[in-house]
This record gives C-alpha cells, structure tokens and sequence, in this order.
C-alpha cells in the first residue's frame, strides 16, 4: 500500500475534539452537582429506573458531547484555531469537572 | 468451583474490558513518548495503527463504562424489601450500614460512577485526532500535548474507577442469579 500524500491540513477538527471533551466534563460536573442537590433535577436525570439519575447525567452529556464537538467541527473545519487558548480552555472546563464530580466537593457546595 | 451470573458480570466490566483497557495504557504511553521525547515519526501505515489501537482502547472503555453502568451498577444499588436485615445481595445498602465502609460507597462509587466516563470521552477524541491527522500530527505540537494530556487523564479515570471498583467488590461483592459451574472438584 503506497503511503498518503501529505495534505495540507488545518487544526480546527482537532481542535474542535479537544474542546468537545472539555465542554463534556465540566457539563458532567453541572449534572452531577445539580443530581445530587436538587430533587427536580434528580427526577428529571432518572431516565431509567434501575440506574437512576445517574442515566440521565450520562446520556444528556453525551448528547452534549456530540452536539458541541459537531458544531465545533463544522465550524472550524477549515480554520486553524490558536490552539494553546483551545487546550487551556479545555483544561480548565476538565479541571472544573474533575472538581464537580468529587463527592467531597459535592458536599462541601451544597454546606454538608 | 462456581460463580454466580452478576460475578460474572461483574468480571467481565472490571477484569475483562476494565483489565483490558488499563494494560493497553502501556503500549499508547510508549507510542506516545516515542513521538513526542524519542523522535519518532511514524510512517502512514503505524499511524493508521495507532488510530486504530486507540480507537480499540476507545471502544474498550465505552463497553467498560455502559457495561458498569446499565448492567452492574442496577444490581448494586437494589433497595432491599422493607423488614430485610441480611443486606448481602444488597451491596450499596450492606456498605452503608457500617461507618467502617461507607465511605466505600459515599466516596468511592459515588465519584467512580461519573469519573469513569472521562476515559472513553478522552481516548474517543485521541483515535479521531490520530485517525485524522496522522503524520501530519508532528507538525501540531500543541495538538499532540493535548492527545499526551487526554490519555494521562483517561488513564488516571479508569485507574481511579478501577481502584474504586474492586475496593467496593471486595467489600460488598455484587452477587446473585443463576450459579455457573467453572469447573468440577475431583473430591465431590
């Protein structure tokens, strides 16, 4: 098999993955602070009852996942973004979600 | 010697595709360092195969992941019948009826059920970007510290969730269902 011609290539679907994951984890941190402290939200995350609140949190953020990282890439498909701002943006969102997805976080926001 | 059908389960989401996914780690951690500190630049055909193997590695954690969550995770948080007081196929309850293993459970599975998913979101994004950019990645520094930044982040998710996962199963083990025979003893 011959190799693949180098074509010119920009980095906004690249660019556009890595953000999609940010936007995924700090979305993921809302849903489970908002699960866990919230009764309406909980009842509305329980898509299926034997998994609980837990398949909502799930499927709405990857629901937003995909819909983020689509409107991203369509976006800057032709684009080169700067993407040092793009993985700092996305770092701090993950950092956010790492954080909103600790139980002890959890509690200490709502002043367990 | 036997096992019983949520053991089992419960293997094959932990030990099987959870196992799996944390030793492929270690080939995607050599690949990655081979690129970026070793200088490497794979031709099209290993990076055709790097797109795959972390596609693999994708795959693998979104089975992990759906697995524990729709298949295992129901078993473990069954609410017992009222005036129940034996809470062994009960493990949620069983681990939050003693202050010496609660914490197991208020800690341990609360933040595995939702940090777990950060693995196959990042190694999801990891397989695209190899698949798509290829070698044309050694031209993109920034792009490739973000794919080394999401695989330490996807490993540090399923060896966390993996670390909470088998605390918890030795405390509270999720059993039950119809028992598999793996083997006949010779002393029956």
């Amino acid at each position: 098999m011959s190799e693949s011609p180098a074509i010119p290539e920009t980095n906004g679907k690249g660019a556009a993955a890595v953000l999609a994951v940010g936007i995924a984890s700090v979305t993921l941190g809302v849903f489970t602070l908002a699960g866990d402290a919230v009764p309406a939200a909980a009842a509305f995350f329980n898509i299926w009852n034997p998994t609980g609140p837990l398949s909502g949190v799930i499927g709405f953020t990857i629901l937003i996942w995909l819909a983020a990282w689509w409107f991203l890439s369509r976006r800057w498909a032709v684009q080169n973004v700067h993407f040092h701002c793009v993985n700092l943006a996305a770092l701090v969102m993950i950092a956010a979600g790492l954080l909103l997805t600790f139980p002890p976080v959890i509690d200490f926001l709502q002043g367990k | 010697m036997e096992i019983t059908f949520r053991d089992a389960v419960t293997v094959m989401h932990g030990m099987a595709f959870g196992g799996l996914l944390l030793l492929t780690f270690s080939g995607a951690g050599i690949a990655l360092y081979a690129i970026s500190a070793g200088g490497w630049t794979p031709a099209a055909r290993e990076n055709r195969f790097l797109g795959w193997y972390f596609s693999a590695m994708a795959a693998l954690g979104w089975v992990t992941v759906f697995a524990g969550a729709y298949l295992v995770y129901p078993w473990y948080r069954a609410r017992p019948p009222a005036g129940v007081t034996d809470f062994s196929g009960y493990p949620q309850r069983l681990l939050m009826s003693s202050p010496a293993t609660t914490g197991w459970h208020d800690i341990g599975m609360e933040w595995k059920e939702h940090l777990a998913w950060f693995a196959p979101l990042c190694l999801t994004a990891v397989a695209y970007i190899f698949l798509r950019y290829g070698a044309q990645l050694t031209r993109y520094r920034e792009m490739r510290n973000a794919v080394i930044g999401l695989v330490a982040l996807a490993f540090f998710a399923a060896g966390a969730a993996g670390f909470f996962g088998a605390m918890l199963n030795k405390n509270a083990p999720v059993r039950g269902g119809a028992n598999i025979i793996l083997m006949r003893s010779s002393h029956e």
